[in-house]
Formats: structure tokens, sequence, C-alpha cells
């Protein structure tokens, strides 16, 4: 899939890919009418019923404080997503062991699973009486109903966009780079931390970069475990809903196109690290 | 320094195959020493065991006379080269080749001026003085090779291994930087070992080659002594085209089966007994029919035809027709040979005396 579309952007010689204007109008066509339109219309849309009912409603102390909870919480989420994916993704490409190949399968399951089953999973087993949620009350941890239980929410989901990003690079990795850095008297920290590390952090930033701007918006695997109280555990998506239950469609949109805002920023200072990063890449 | 390897054997790990087999060899200071082979022979096997890359089941390796078994011995003593380079992708030119000084504890590392002069000294060396800041994507691969050699030498190291340097670059690059590495070696004072599957450029290169097959060593000589004495007909044939005749012994004359070649008289120390006999192309002599010969020898007069084949590296070459194969035969290519108008050569047998003689196994 993935080498189709390069096949389609790389190679825009008419004469190997047939049908290429066909193809291009289409690729335009779908993107128009299924992103940029829908994208425009929001930011247009707030500004409709007048410039002050807006400000207003971006005035809203309610919001912000939902808007900071959610961005702490995917930041945090994204940040310890890191350690963990660089591990999986590692284990995955280095470690022979017996059942790898499910291992392998079972990663991508937090993207193919319905998000409302992970949330009332997650939940269930968090809660003061969960499985995991009893023990860890004892030790006077509340992990559901609060910030640490929409974190774990958040790492359960935003995993796989790290493993995934890490596994190819890491693959790929020569492993003579090792043995000449051990040569030339390295010692293992310092190959981890010069000759391993660094060539994947690219893959890391882009990892952590599609993991936060999912948690950001995520919804479904969050609500069941997050106390959505007001002004305390409740997340930007579900103040949308809540905005759209009172008929407030001004303040609905205002807190949506500050999250599409924050997204957008995501991707754009993701890409612009990863542009500096990957200055070494560029052949002649 | 030098380098000592002691009935060094190696299994494969999965199965109880041979990689190195029992191999002792000497390497001592200053030597440029060149190991060949087939593909498989255990050549990268026993370079990668010198440097402590790759594990083995008995034997010793000192340096100096001193036994070393950890890679931290070696660090910085050392320097390797990779097939494929294995510079870092994500450091420029000057920070890889500054990476084994780089790496040194706070108290032994030189200062960042220090540093920085010896990488410059190095890429100098190299004559590649422009290229610190590029990045090794952007480089081709004999400047690969050179930024390689460099970072493997920045350490002052005193032994030089290679793992099939050339490999990968184009045959007008591969003669010009093989020189360029002799000449290194002998300015630097190194003790190199260059492992290569060329026997071309191990002939050109080294000091002493050394010949391995299935995980043993077959033998270890210099260039000149390989040729005049191969160890055995696999030593021969590795090193160039060949061509074999069998025959017998009798009272100090090699009696080659196929009568076409002429008898000719070997050493006493020649028991009677079955023989083969290998000679290079261009050592062969065809007979030219004026020679009267065959009236003492009592043999039938056999024409024989040597056909043109064109010309290669100052030898013309043929091939002649013998009763079972074709076989190859180079002249010298300003030797007077009287022709035929169509470039046809005519014999009436072969003189290979100078074949080197070999006991088959039987």
């Amino acid at each position: 899939m993935r080498q189709f579309f390069f096949a389609l952007f790389q190679s825009g010689h008419k004469q190997i890919l047939p049908g290429f204007r066909f193809s291009i109008t289409a690729t335009l066509l779908w993107t128009g009418f299924l992103i940029v339109f829908p994208l425009s219309t929001l930011l247009i849309k707030p500004w409709q019923d007048g410039f002050g009912t807006m400000l207003s409603a971006l005035h809203d102390g309610r919001m912000f404080a939902a808007l900071w909870f959610s961005f702490s919480c995917a930041i945090l989420a994204a940040i310890c997503n890191i350690p963990f994916g660089l591990m999986l993704a590692w284990a995955l490409v280095r470690a022979q062991l017996p059942g790898q190949r499910i291992a392998d399968a079972l990663i991508d399951l937090p993207l193919a699973l319905p998000t409302a089953v992970t949330g009332i999973t997650l939940a269930t087993l968090y809660s003061t009486h969960g499985w995991l949620g009893a023990p860890l009350s004892q030790l006077g941890i509340t992990a559901s109903y609060g910030r640490l239980g929409v974190i774990l929410a958040l790492m359960f989901v935003g995993l796989p966009f790290v493993v995934r990003a890490v596994e190819p690079v890491l693959r790929t990795l020569p492993h003579d780079l090792e043995e000449a850095a051990m040569l030339l008297g390295a010692s293992p920290r310092q190959i981890f931390m010069r000759v391993i590390l660094t060539p994947l952090l690219p893959a890391l930033i882009t990892g952590f970069g599609l993991s936060f701007a999912r948690g950001i918006g995520e919804y479904g695997s969050v609500i069941f475990i997050a106390g959505n109280q007001p002004f305390k555990s409740e997340i930007a998506p579900l103040l949308i809903v809540v905005r759209l239950q009172e008929f407030d469609y001004t303040g609905a949109t205002a807190v949506a196109l500050i999250l599409l805002a924050i997204s957008l920023l995501a991707l754009f200072l993701v890409g612009l690290i990863h542009r500096r990063f990957s200055l070494w890449n560029e052949p002649a | 320094m030098s380098i000592e390897i002691c009935d060094l054997v190696r299994h494969a790990s999965d199965s109880r195959q041979v990689l190195l087999d029992h191999v002792s060899l000497e390497v001592p200071k200053g030597y440029f020493v060149a190991l060949i082979g087939p593909s498989g022979a255990g050549k990268t096997t026993l370079l990668r065991a010198i440097a402590g890359l790759d594990p083995y089941d008995s034997g010793t390796i000192s340096l100096d006379g001193r036994i070393v078994t950890d890679i931290q011995a070696r660090a910085g003593k050392m320097g390797f080269v990779f097939q494929h380079y294995a510079l870092f992708p994500h450091m420029s030119v000057a920070k890889n080749i500054a990476f084994g000084l780089n790496i040194l504890p706070a108290r032994s590392r030189p200062s960042r001026k220090e540093i920085a002069a010896r990488v410059q000294e190095l890429l100098d060396l190299m004559q590649i003085p422009d290229l610190g800041n590029a990045y090794p994507a952007r480089l081709s691969g004999g400047q690969k090779q050179r930024v390689a050699l460099a970072r493997a030498l920045a350490t002052h190291p005193q032994v030089l291994l290679l793992d099939e340097p050339f490999g990968a670059l184009d045959p007008i690059v591969r003669r010009s930087i093989r020189g360029w590495l002799r000449d290194l070696h002998d300015r630097l004072g190194l003790t190199t070992v260059l492992v290569t599957h060329d026997q071309e450029e191990a002939l050109d290169v080294a000091d002493r080659v050394v010949i391995m097959q299935e995980g043993r060593i077959v033998q270890n000589a210099s260039p000149q002594c390989l040729d005049s004495h191969p160890a055995t007909e696999f030593v021969m044939e590795f090193l160039g085209e060949s061509v074999s005749f069998s025959g017998v012994i009798h009272n100090g004359q090699m009696i080659p089966d196929e009568k076409t070649a002429f008898p000719f008289a070997v050493p006493d120390s020649w028991e009677n007994g079955p023989i083969i006999a290998m000679i290079r192309p261009y050592e062969i002599n065809l007979l030219p029919p004026d020679r009267q010969t065959d009236e003492q020898t009592n043999r039938q007069i056999v024409k024989i035809e040597a056909i043109p084949r064109g010309f290669r590296n100052g030898y013309r070459h043929y091939t002649i027709q013998l009763k079972e194969r074709t076989i190859p035969f180079f002249v010298a290519q300003d030797a007077e040979i009287p022709t035929q108008p169509n470039g046809v050569l005519v014999g009436i047998g072969l003189d290979v005396s100078r074949a080197r003689l070999f006991r088959p196994n039987i």
C-alpha cells in the first residue's frame, strides 16, 4: 500500500504509470472534498455568528481547562510511549523470540480495536475494584477517573505509532555500525547513545508526533476512564459533545478550531524538526 | 605490532560445520598480508576473529606476544575497515573520523583543537581535504572507502584489518586505491591484513599471501614463491588460468597421457608413479614443425593447430584443439613466431616442461 503511494508520487512518468492524469485528478478531488473542504468550513463557520460571540466563546475557562487537560495528558502519554515503543521495536527487530509474529500482530491491535471497547476494558481494569486498580488503590494510587487513567488510555492507543515508526528504521540500521563503534573503543552506553539512538531520532519524533496528535483527539477510549468533571478531568473532545448537546454550536466549533490549530501546529513542528535531522539522508 | 594466531578452531553455531579448522598464522610486524580464497573459505571469519568481533571455540590470538581475548583489549590498537564501510550515516565525515577520539574518557581525550587538527591531517592524508562537512550519503564509493580508512586510523592503530575493502569499487578506482593503500602501509609502518577474493589484487599488493580453503590455510608464501611452488592443485588453479596434463613419471621422465604433449625430464627426487602436471597457458611452448625431435623419439607426427582468439595484457591468445579437449595457449605479443596467413600457428607438439607437478590424491 505504502509502496504504491510512493510509486504514484515519485515516478510521475506517463510511460511507466498508465492513467497518471486520471489518478492525479482523483487524488486531488479526493483530498479536496474529504480533507480541505471540511477543514475550511471549520475555519469559516465559527465567525458567522459574529466576531463578538466567537471571541466570548473563546474566553471560556472551562474550555481552557479541558484543552490543557487534553494537551498535557497527550504530551505525557506520547513522552512515555517513546521508551516503551523503542523497546518494543527493538525486541521485534533484534530478539529472536518464540511467538514474535503474534506479538507483531498484537501491536497493531489498539489501532484496529473499536475505541469504545478499549475504553470499557481499561475502565474496568483500572477502576478501584478492577484487577489492576484494586492493588494500585491499596498503594494509594487512584488510576481511574483522573489524569493517570487518561494517560494510560492514551499510551495504549498511541503506542503502535511509535513502534511502527521506529521499527523499519531500526531494521535497516546495519549491524556493522555497532561493530565499527565497538572496535573504535566505544562502551555499550556510548554505542547506544551515539550510534543507535541518534539515527533513530527522526523516527522517534515522527512516532511522538503521531502519538501526540492521536492523543489530543482521542475520545472513545478515554471518556470511560476519565472522570469527566468540568475543570478537573474533562477532555476537550468531550467538551465539544457537551456543547453540541447544549445547542451551543459556537462554543463547540471554538473548541474544534483550537484543537485543529494544535494538531496542525504539532504536525508542522514535527515536520520542521524532522527535516533538520534528516539532513544526513540527502544523497548528492 | 605482530599478530600470532595459534590453532584457532571455530564451528558454526547451529551445525557441526567447521568454519576455522586449526588455523595458525603469524603476521610479523610491518608485513602486508593478504588472505585469499573462494567464498566460504573462512577468510572473513578469520579476520573477524583477529578483530575480536567473532568468538572462537579454541586457540589463541596474541598481539606482540600477549594473548588478547576481549574486544576492549584491542580497541584503538586495531583499525578495521568493513566491506560496506559502516560509516555512521548521521555524522559528518569529520565526526565519523573523530569518533574514536571523541569517545575517549575525558582525561585521556585530546582537546577539541587537537582532534580537529588530527581530523584535518587524516583528510589530507586520504587526499580528500575538503570533505570534512559532507555526510556519508553524498560520497562516492572511493571517497567512503577513504573516510572509513581515515576513521580506522584516527587512534594511531598499529594494525590495520581490511575486509574486502575494494569489493564495491569500479576497476580503475580499485587499482589506484590499491597502490595508494600499499604506499600508506609503508609510510605509517602498519601491519596490515587484507581479505580479498581477487588473487590479482593480493599478488599485487601483499608481502605474503595466505590462501584459504574450507577453513584451513592451504599455503602461506610470498607472491613469487606462490607462483613457482604452489602447494596444491587448488592453489595453482586459484591463482590463475592453468592447464593440467595427467601422466606418469618413469625413470626421471614425465610422460603425459596425451601424446601431443612431449615427455620432459623431472628432478630425480620424483619417484615413479602417476602425476599431474599443471602449467600456465603462457608457459606452454608450441614446437614448430621443423624440429626433428619426432625422429629421435620415434613418434608419429601429429600436426596441431593453434587458432587465434585475440589479444589481452600483452599476450596473443590461442586455443589448441587436442583429442578430447580444447586448451588455452598464450604467446607474448612481441614474440617472433612464423604464422600462417590466416593467423593460425602450426606445430607438432607441446613443450610443457615448465609445469608444476602434483601427486594426484587417491
